[in-house]
């Protein structure tokens, strides 16, 4: 019985493995050929497929820059690198710095018409920004702000604030109750409990906050279409490389090496930063 | 403190200013600008509504918005479940869930080109250069053209491309309340001979209810906003489109204001009923 019981075990163990392993590969694969892609020459890329590499992958003769070059100097995409960098760092300073005032004050500060206000940002987070888009269109207009770095500064700021306050005022609301009224016994104001009790007790999540903003703004794309369209001068990566898309169409040696472009940051951010990415994941979706 | 509202006025006033200023604000003027022709000048009453309702153009994206809303959502809970549950069985479990969570760091946009490639297609008889191509001519089929078989090839295809991208952020979530699930529950089970299937089935898939639940909804939210995989994949093409890509060329294409904002509304719509549900959980958990 035990024999049987024993194989049974090992089998259903190889079969677990396998269905890991095939799952892996499934997310793995479309990736990997999108990087071997890049750094094959364009006759290469267009005559045989990136997993015939596979093959002699230490042959670094069949690799090369070229494609890189193409894009960054050719399609200008080391313009659209820096305005990525120019949206989304302020588009990630600014909405992080209002939303934890706001979470301060709706986790410990009482003032009428607080609950509904909360509620309200709750409610907000399944808006979609698609019913926000021709208003705020038709003002960017009038105001000259259309095309213009601070016209999506200000409406990254905006979409950003209910998911930031959200996770923070949860996190802000966890702190003990204590600390807040001794410091206010001992006459500091809510400016200084703010800044030397609740910001600094709330590195992780300020950390997880900021980097899931920061992504989210690196790697939008519709809010961008909409305020900034194609002008090269503000124009980010996501929406160059989707022009790229319509125009190179099949020439996949261009279009992976672009594509590639666009994930380095976000790639980095993630390898690094893995731990606070997923915690800010955790936190917005499930409470505590 | 005497002063707390005005303290509360500083620390949230700006908050509020961006929230009235970019989502409330203009989600009202877009419920009424819905009800307007395209330049917004006169009242045209539910004649956009009508519209929705009877062009083949809108119909088609209803359709498509309908396919997405089910398989995507029920492929990325249900794969980020069952991974949840293997992955928590073996040792290499953190790099397993690194794999499947790495799309949810890049792009859309970029995850889009990763997987046009992967489709893309070349006439039997020549060098497949996609990958899905190549699998499908080893195993003795005809290579097809992925992104342009309507209406269900192209479709899946595309919903494939999301389930990539979002099945990660599904069984990150689902693994966090796994593994929050008491074990000496599931050991007590084992020893009186419960069998693998049947903990998972008593024990292990109604303590994970509420997570389930609250996974679903946020998949459901973002499938209904789902845009850029469709507009850098097939923009729309060959019976494609999806609700938030007909808005954008109700908006940019065909400048039909009244139209757009029609489309808004349903996406607002769909979204309050699923907004409802959220405020409800909202106040259970804070009457807790």
């Amino acid at each position: 019985m035990s024999a049987h019981r024993t194989v049974g075990a090992v089998g259903s163990r190889a079969l677990l493995h396998l269905v890991i392993v095939l799952a892996c590969l499934v997310w793995l694969l479309p990736a990997l050929g999108l990087l071997v892609s890049s750094l094959r020459p364009a006759a290469a890329v267009a005559s045989t497929g990136w997993w015939t590499v596979l093959a002699t992958p230490f042959d670094w003769t069949q690799y090369t820059l070229e494609n890189y070059h193409h894009v960054l100097v050719q399609d200008q995409l080391g313009r659209s690198f820096l305005n990525s960098v120019l949206i989304a760092v302020p588009s990630t300073v600014l909405p992080v710095l209002v939303a934890a005032f706001a979470a301060f004050a709706f986790a410990w500060l009482r003032f009428p018409g607080r609950d509904a206000l909360m509620l309200t940002v709750v409610g907000l987070l399944v808006v979609p920004l698609q019913t926000t888009f021709i208003p705020i269109l038709r003002l960017y207009s009038q105001w000259g702000l259309a095309g213009t770095f601070l016209g999506l500064w200000l409406a990254h700021t905006g979409y950003g604030l209910p998911f930031a306050i959200y996770l923070l005022r949860n996190f802000f609301s966890a702190l003990p109750r204590d600390l807040f009224e001794s410091a206010y016994i001992d006459g500091a104001s809510p400016l200084t409990a703010f800044f030397r009790l609740a910001l600094p007790m709330s590195t992780p999540a300020l950390a997880s906050l900021i980097i899931f903003q920061f992504l989210w703004v690196w790697n939008d794309l519709l809010v961008a279409l909409i305020y900034v369209g194609g002008s090269p001068g503000v124009a980010p990566l996501t929406v160059r490389l989707s022009s790229l898309v319509g125009s190179y169409g099949q020439e996949w040696h261009v279009l992976t090496a672009a594509a590639f472009v666009t994930m380095i940051v976000p790639l980095s951010v993630f390898f690094a930063l893995q731990r606070y990415f997923v915690r800010g994941i955790l936190a917005g979706a499930v409470k505590g | 403190m005497r002063s707390e509202k005005a303290w509360a006025a500083v620390f949230a006033g700006p908050a509020v200013f961006f929230v009235g200023l970019y989502l409330v604000l203009p989600t009202v003027q877009t419920l009424y600008l819905s009800f307007f022709d395209r330049n917004s000048r006169s009242f045209v009453g539910l004649d956009n509504y009508r519209y929705l309702i009877t062009s083949s153009a809108m119909q088609t994206a209803f359709r498509n918005n309908l396919l997405w809303l089910v398989v995507f959502t029920a492929c990325t809970v249900l794969l980020g479940l069952v991974l949840a549950v293997l992955l928590d069985k073996v040792r290499y479990e953190p790099v397993a869930k690194s794999i499947i969570f790495l799309p949810m760091a890049i792009s859309f946009a970029g995850a889009g080109v990763i997987w046009r490639f992967v489709y893309a297609y070349r006439p039997a008889g020549a060098t497949q250069i996609g990958l899905l191509n190549e699998i499908v001519v080893a195993l003795g089929g005809e290579p097809r053209a992925w992104l342009i078989e309507q209406p269900w090839v192209n479709n899946l295809a595309l919903i494939a491309a999301g389930v990539w991208i979002w099945t990660g952020f599904c069984l990150v979530i689902i693994s966090a309340a796994y593994k929050g699930i008491p074990r000496d529950m599931m050991e007590a089970a084992r020893v009186d001979g419960a069998n693998e299937f049947q903990i998972f089935r008593y024990i292990s898939l109604p303590a994970l209810y509420p997570t389930l639940a609250v996974v679903t909804t946020t998949m459901i939210i973002n499938v209904m906003k789902i845009f850029d995989i469709v507009y850098v994949m097939t923009n729309g093409a060959f019976g494609t489109e999806v609700l938030a890509n007909r808005m954008y060329k109700e908006m940019f294409q065909f400048r039909h204001f009244g139209r757009a904002s029609a489309v808004a509304v349903v996406l607002l719509a769909v979204a309050g009923v699923v907004m409802a549900v959220q405020i409800r959980r909202f106040r259970e958990e804070e009457g807790r």
